[in-house]
């Protein structure tokens, strides 16, 4: 019970990936100033293995276009190390690292036909004609667009153009692929569509993929892997389902999904579970990273994760709390309440109507040790 | 690309006849007639049968004996304006394609951001186009008599250039600033150079940039007497110089002849030019 993560499920946490053989891409301690003041990127360690879709996920101004520039070579880091294939690439051009690229407005050569765009990687690379054809034919054949060759990217819409650009940056068979928000200036529809094509393609290739973006859910339906960035940090790097499940840091908590944070204290602590108090309450909680009596702590409980007691002694953690406000919306209720002096949001599935949940009302509302989870708040980060 | 559009709003607007519009048509006319009348009156003119830069009553007429190509032929056999024509496109064009490739060049390092002392470069640069000619035709003068440079070629070709790189400077700058720095980054990531990135990927777009100031720098050039009168010998006389020695020496309607022919030839260029920009837009859009 000394460990520094005393999870109980199996995580694939950050860093257990870079001992093994197969890591691709590692960013070592890598720091990025732009005016040598402010700090953009800050000790970052990733490690992305082979054939693996790993997706930068975080709000705007976080770093990720620079971690992205940086690995491509347009950037360089004030500090640290990258490495590609375990080759140190500081001294690396982008043209000489074979990567490839997918930029948010494409970047297709306006002045160049579809087919034109394609051939140029290769044309760079001196194949001959006759390979340059039957390469250029089979990259379209993959983003299903056989017969666009000769169309001018002003003549195709904002789809096509985004398989068009991700034809080029695979053309020329790079082990790596860099996508910056590839699929942002897209409507919803055709978002979804091309996320599920781009997985397609990146499973049939087998190439591995470094994506960013700043949606949630695009991260979570596309990547084996979500590195989670917050002010130049990375907070956590998991699968989604481990994100979701199991979030290391309040930031995660509540970027990814709903989640209701509550700050308390703690007062007593027994193997990994301690009892929090929050305002008036006591609420057991699973601890994510070790606690003493005493220490400040952010509690995450999902809205999902709660639900109305009929037969008291159902969950560890009880409580009849007042509803504040609520709202309809279909499948589930969503109910605001109060504990000891936070908001605190619970959802409720529309199984018999309102389930005689009143505002003004006491409901009575449980949840497990498991579904709450006692972290470090934020400002004690850079502690560890 | 100034020929024209101008006209065209006017005519569209004419189905709405407000009070003031047939005032707004005249004046429009008025100023059209101030512009192009002056130019326009030396074409009939060169036609003349008589040495005169007059209408002769033959001509208001309409008489076709009044009318002869004699100042046409005298042109074309005159060894003068045959020299000062092979001249005016040797000193142009080569200092056309010295200005274009250094104001280009200026113009793409211009438009990094991490050039130091960028206005101060850009005035330097522009310089030639506010000063006044006799100025800077003096000061060159003097400079380039240091070198033996005045009465060469090379020395017309240099001082012609510096006139003309200002407007391909503005021209490639001002394309420049529409020019997403992305594709430049795409075609680096494709492993393209950056030679082959500018001549394949930049040149081509900034191109109808580089061509319209191109097309300045060479206008420039064609039209310039007063460096021509500071720095040209006898061997370096153009087109501009030959007319000023045709009006103060031996006055006579051959310079209308060249008057015609280089009015037919700047709109000739201009046609060009826009048939070259529109086709270059059409394929991109
Ligand atoms: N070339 C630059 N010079 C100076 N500052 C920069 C430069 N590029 C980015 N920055 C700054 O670095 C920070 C991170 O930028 P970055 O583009 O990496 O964010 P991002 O996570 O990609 O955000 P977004 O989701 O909005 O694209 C921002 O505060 C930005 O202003
Ligand atoms: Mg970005």
């Amino acid at each position: 019970m000394d460990t520094q993560d005393p999870s109980r499920r199996p995580t694939s946490g950050e860093g257990a990936g870079a001992k093994t053989a197969d890591v691709y891409v590692e960013f070592n301690g890598v720091h990025k100033t732009y005016d040598g003041v402010t700090p953009i990127v800050r000790d970052l360690h990733l490690t992305v293995r082979e054939g693996e879709f790993l997706t930068l996920l975080g709000p705007s101004g976080s770093g990720k276009t620079t971690c992205l520039m940086m690995l491509a070579g347009f950037e360089a880091p004030s500090a640290g190390a990258i490495r590609i294939d375990g080759r140190a690439v500081d001294a690396v051009p982008p043209r000489k690292r074979n990567i490839g690229m997918v930029f948010q407005n494409y970047a297709l050569f306006p002045h160049m036909t579809v087919g034109a765009n394609l051939a140029f990687p290769l044309q760079v690379r001196g194949l001959d004609r006759a390979a340059v054809a039957e390469r250029v034919h089979r990259a379209l054949r993959l983003v299903r667009l056989e017969g666009f060759e000769d169309r001018h990217p002003n003549q195709l819409s904002g789809g096509q153009q985004q398989r068009v650009a991700i034809a080029r940056a695979l053309v020329f068979e790079p082990r790596l692929v860099l996508m910056d928000e590839p699929l942002g200036a897209l409507d919803r529809r055709l978002r979804e569509e091309m996320q599920f094509e781009i997985r397609r393609i990146q499973r049939t290739l087998g190439v591995t993929v470094v994506y960013v973006t700043h949606d949630q859910q695009e991260a979570m339906a596309m990547s084996d892997r979500v590195a989670v960035f917050n002010a130049g940090r990375i907070e956590q790097v998991d699968s989604p389902e481990v994100l979701y499940e199991e979030p290391r840091r309040p930031f995660v908590a509540s970027f990814i999904g709903d989640n209701n944070l509550l700050r308390g204290r703690v007062a007593a602590v027994d193997g990994d579970t301690c009892d929090v108090r929050v305002g008036d309450v006591v609420i057991n909680a699973f601890m994510v990273t070790r606690h003493e009596v005493g220490d400040d702590v952010v509690l995450a409980v999902r809205p999902e994760r709660t639900g109305l007691v009929s037969e008291a002694g159902t969950y560890t953690n009880e409580f009849v709390l007042r509803v504040e406000d609520m709202a309809f919306l279909g499948d589930h209720l969503r109910v605001l309440t109060n504990i000891g002096g936070h908001g605190f949001v619970v959802k409720i599935p529309n199984i018999v109507g309102h389930g005689g949940v009143l505002a003004g009302e006491g409901v009575h509302i449980g949840w497990a040790t498991l579904d709450c989870r006692a972290m470090r708040p934020p400002e004690d980060e850079s502690s560890d | 690309m100034l020929t024209a559009s101008a006209g065209a709003p006017v005519m569209t607007s004419a189905r709405h006849l407000g009070p003031g519009h047939y005032a707004h048509v005249v004046f429009c006319v008025l100023v059209f007639v101030f512009l192009i009348a002056p130019i326009l009156v030396v074409v009939p003119l060169s036609f003349n049968a008589q040495p005169y830069f007059t209408f002769t009553e033959g001509m208001l007429r309409l008489d076709p004996d009044a009318y002869s190509l004699r100042w046409y032929t005298m042109v074309a056999t005159s060894d003068a304006w045959l020299r000062a024509l092979a001249n005016s496109f040797l000193i142009g064009g080569s200092a056309t394609a010295l200005a274009t490739a250094l104001g280009t060049l200026a113009a793409l390092g211009l438009s990094n951001p991490a050039m130091p002392a960028r206005p101060l470069v850009m005035g330097l640069l522009i310089s030639p186009m506010v000063t006044p000619v006799v100025i800077s035709a003096a000061g060159m003068f003097f400079f380039y008599s240091t070198l033996g440079l005045t009465q060469t070629y090379l020395g017309l070709i240099l001082a012609h250039a510096a006139l003309g790189t200002p407007f391909v400077v503005i021209t490639v700058t001002a394309t420049l600033t529409g020019f997403d720095n992305n594709l430049l980054r795409a075609a680096a990531s494709l492993g393209a150079g950056p030679w082959r990135s500018f001549r394949r990927v930049q040149l081509p777009i900034i191109a109808p940039g580089v061509a319209s100031g191109a097309l300045f720098a060479f206008a420039t050039s064609f039209d310039e007497v007063v460096t021509v009168l500071f720095m040209g010998g006898l061997e370096q006389r153009t087109i501009p110089r030959e007319m000023w020695a045709g009006i103060r020496e031996q006055i006579s309607p051959a310079i209308l002849a060249v008057a015609t022919l280089l009015i037919i030839f700047a709109v000739a260029l201009m046609v060009t030019v826009e048939w070259l920009r529109r086709r270059s837009q059409r394929e991109r859009g």
